[in-house]
């Protein structure tokens, strides 16, 4: 038996696995997208709770973030996906279920990948909050904004200006944590590089394969961000 | 540039009472005003002397604590929010009421991601819904009389501070205000750029906008404002003609404050 060729492995034929590993970066696309937006959204209420919050709020983000931040990410995944399991499982046997019901891997996952980025995005937009200039904000009140109206003309849009490069350091951070994930068996890139590497007995090519396509998607995605900073650091001025 | 109508004027903004204390200071003791429209009043005082806080009372930027404010004859309803203090009972009010005022900062405060242009059509388009092509074409009518038409699609950190200076009063006025608020609107400026901002305030005196001027500017509070206040620790120690209270002030701080 001759050994195949990397053209021969990533082909798209009956042989090769490059339907695999491409529906496999798909997965980890689509795990790191919804993870990362999940953490956006938590990101913002928590910065919001950290900024405007009573002294209650305050503190429930901040025990969030110092308790997110402070454990493993794969602790996480396992706290959501094993917990998780075993949640759904217990409430199933109460109506006559029996054995093991997972909890779905993607879920898991995105949710595991939402909670943990949360934090950080929490502290990037809190921290981009508080670099944009109190009297920009007031001038806005002034003219007579209502609350929602200058939240999104000022507010957000210099918000933005300061998180941008915070927010693609989490990207990049989200893009490889979504690698944890496949300890769920969710069919994201590097299980089904795993599941290459081991039926065919090419552990090296398969892993260099992974690693290729993981720095595929991290360079596209930061020249994207690099045309997003550039778009909201417009007026800003460069010296 | 009193002129005789202005003492028959309709009262264009009046201020009743107003108190406000910053935890155990009180800023402001009772502090009552009116203006009529076309007026032109300067508030002087040394710093500290509540000028700025009074200026702020008014569009609600700080809450002042009792008393009332009255702008083109809609009075900004206020309730008693335990603790002494009192709060607007309608935001949506006080919005539209800070809509009637052009207010204009020390510190410029142009939104810094917005050109100059876009910085003058953002309240009319977006707050008082006025059409955009009229907004654009009044804006730039407003640019042109501050001088800064050339300027109009350059981001406000490429300006002189002069410059931005003009561009928010252009952002004030585009509001089309009943009243024009200035809070010590050449005190960040460099000495050179002080005038090019004073010859416009004094364009819109003497077009007959009614004005209300927190100033260290002694040569425009005598030379075109209408009334002169003078505030010391919270209270008005004088109020009259600029004549009369630069010519003969009955108050002895005034006559140290001027000197000094």
């Amino acid at each position: 038996m001759t050994q195949p060729g990397i053209l021969e492995l990533l082909s798209f034929g009956p042989d090769g696995w490059g339907n695999i590993l491409l529906a496999g970066a798909m997965m980890t696309i689509l795990i790191a997208l919804s993870g990362y937006a999940t953490g956006a959204v938590i990101g913002v209420l928590g910065a919001w709770a950290k900024v405007r919050g009573g002294p209650v709020t305050r503190l429930v983000a901040d025990v969030y973030t110092t308790v997110l931040r402070g454990i493993p990410d794969l602790l996480v995944i396992y706290l959501l996906y094993f917990g998780g399991s075993a949640a759904i499982s217990a409430v199933g046997h109460l109506f006559g279920a029996e054995g093991f019901i997972g909890f779905p891997g993607f879920l898991a996952g995105m949710l595991a990948v939402g909670i943990t980025s949360g934090a950080q995005h929490t502290e990037v937009f809190r921290g981009a909050f508080r670099a944009v200039q109190p009297g920009e904000i007031e001038a806005a009140i002034a003219c007579g904004m209502p609350r929602w109206l200058r939240f999104r003309r000022i507010v957000a849009p210099l918000t933005l200006r300061h998180a941008l490069p915070g927010l693609g350091n989490v990207w990049q951070v989200v893009l490889k944590e979504s690698a944890l994930v496949s300890i769920t068996g969710v069919a994201e890139l590097l299980r089904q590089s795993q599941v290459a590497a081991g039926s065919t007995g090419l552990p090296f090519d398969f892993y260099l394969i992974a690693g290729g396509i993981y720095l595929a998607i991290s360079t596209v995605s930061s020249a994207v961000l690099h045309r997003a900073e550039h778009h909201f650091s417009r007026g800003v001025r460069r010296n | 540039m009193s002129s005789p109508a202005s003492s028959v004027a309709p009262v264009a903004i009046s201020v009743r009472d107003i108190h406000k204390s910053f935890g155990p200071i009180e800023v402001l003791k009772g502090i009552s005003l009116d203006a009529r429209e076309g007026e032109v009043v300067s508030i002087l005082g040394s710093s500290g002397s509540g000028k700025s806080t009074l200026l702020r009372c008014i569009n609600m930027l700080e809450t002042p604590d009792r008393g009332a404010v009255t702008v083109a004859g809609e009075t900004i309803e206020m309730l008693a929010a335990g603790n002494g203090k009192s709060r607007p009972r309608d935001r949506a009010q006080v919005d539209r009421i800070r809509s009637r005022l052009g207010m204009v900062f020390q510190s410029f405060n142009l939104w810094s991601h917005k050109t100059v242009l876009e910085n003058v059509i953002e309240a009319p388009i977006h707050v008082q819904k006025r059409p955009r092509a009229e907004c654009i074409e009044e804006a730039e009518a407003l640019l042109a009389k501050v001088g800064i038409a050339a300027k109009r699609n350059h981001y406000p950190a490429h300006l002189s501070g002069g410059q931005q200076q003009r561009a928010a009063i252009a952002r004030a006025l585009a509001m089309r205000p009943a009243v024009m608020l200035f809070d010590e609107p050449t005190s960040a400026l460099d000495p050179e750029l002080v005038g090019e901002v004073l010859r416009v305030m004094r364009a819109l005196a003497e077009e007959g906008r009614t004005m209300l001027v927190v100033t260290h500017e002694m040569g425009f509070a005598r030379d075109v404002s209408s009334r002169v206040i003078f505030l010391h620790q919270g209270q008005i120690e004088e109020d009259g003609r600029p004549d009369e209270v630069f010519g003969n002030a009955k108050s002895e701080r005034f006559r140290r404050f001027i000197k000094a």
